[in-house]
């Protein structure tokens, strides 16, 4: 049962393995830099596992022990994650024991994953993304400690790698795009809100005010938008 | 710092994440049924939130400087076209990202 989970799931975490592994290796490598030891870049992707965060961790532990802006700039950074959770409520319902670290790796890259695969007929859903988000996370930990031990020797000469997750996501909207025009409306929502947003506020303040204008047009919009899903998803399912 | 606050800063930043994992299973235990407005977003959330996640992903993408975002724009538009004919994730993610790669370390540099 469980090799059968493994088998499905590994082929849909080969982008994200390229991806982890080189962002990973990159994150470890500017830790080291900085003079840390490999365990820093190693524990943090263990026990964090968000990865923009945990660039930032890293200028903020040479400076001050500020607590709080740590917390801050967590709840600012990962906020996005509220949306994940509750886009799972209902697939992750009755998941036992393992629920608790589906929850736990719900990062970006698994949380599109585990979203939008349907497991292959006989593969118990479960452990289908309970694969895929070992898998996922242990790609990010590896790079992150090999990049932390070897330091600036790992050649990271080839640029662009990461592109892999930006084309993942794009592949994923354009799903959500081809399963219907039951869609269509958030697809546009969540792009132009984001956009405003990015343009107002500038790349490294724009997530929280994109999802707040998300949040707002979703529940301004919530009539029409609801009967047309609900309407169109009879057709699909 | 010294090496406990470091541990500290570290473990209030895994905790906080986790918070912003765990709050909507939290908030809205399994047993109970769901508020109504909780099962739209869940139906509405998530083609939205896949928008956000490619505007994320590119946010630094600058379009007035060289090489003016084309080597995105290309991948980009390598992966949808590759998607639209073989309707393969890997096939997609693969392509594209190789286009990506011959553009920005051996075309635009």
């Amino acid at each position: 049962m469980h090799i059968a989970a493994i088998k499905a799931a590994f082929p849909h975490t080969l982008p994200i393995m390229a991806g982890f592994l080189f962002l990973g290796a990159s994150y470890g490598v500017l830790m080291a830099s900085k003079g840390f030891s490999f365990l820093f870049p190693m524990m943090t992707s263990l026990f964090v596992f968000a990865g923009s965060m945990e660039f930032a961790l890293a200028n903020l532990l040479l400076g001050a022990f500020a607590p709080l802006e740590a917390v801050f700039m967590a709840l600012v950074i990962n906020a996005r994650h509220i949306f994940y959770g509750i886009s799972m409520l209902d697939k992750y319902r009755a998941m036992g024991i393992k629920k608790l670290y589906l929850i736990f790796a719900l990062c970006d890259e698994t949380f599109s994953v585990v979203y939008q695969v349907e497991p292959p007929e006989g593969v118990d859903r479960g452990l289908f993304s309970l694969y895929i988000s070992i898998l996922d996370h242990s790609y990010w930990v590896i790079g992150a400690t090999l990049g932390g031990i070897f330091g600036s020797l790992i050649p990271l000469g080839i640029k662009g790698i990461d592109f892999a997750m930006t084309a993942l996501f794009v592949v994923i909207l354009l799903e959500q795009i081809l399963a219907g025009v039951k869609n269509l409306p958030s697809v546009l929502i969540g792009l132009l809100t984001s956009l405003c947003a990015l343009l107002i506020f500038g790349p490294s303040d724009f997530l929280i005010p994109a999802m707040a204008f998300m949040l707002l047009a979703l529940t301004a919009l919530r009539r029409p938008i609801d009967s047309l899903m609900r309407k169109k998803g009879r057709d699909v399912s | 710092m010294n090496l406990l606050e470091m541990i500290v800063m570290i473990a209030l930043v895994a905790l906080t994440t986790m918070a912003t994992r765990f709050a909507p299973f939290i908030i809205f235990k399994s047993d109970k049924a769901p508020p109504k407005f909780l099962g739209y977003l869940g139906r509405a959330l998530p083609p939205a939130v896949f928008g956000m996640l490619v505007v994320y992903c590119l946010k630094s993408v600058s379009l007035l400087a060289f090489p003016f975002g084309l080597p995105e724009l290309i991948g980009v538009v390598v992966v949808v076209c590759l998607h639209l004919i073989f309707r393969k994730m890997l096939v997609s993610i693969i392509g594209g990202t190789g286009v990506y790669l011959v553009l920005v370390n051996l075309v635009l540099i």
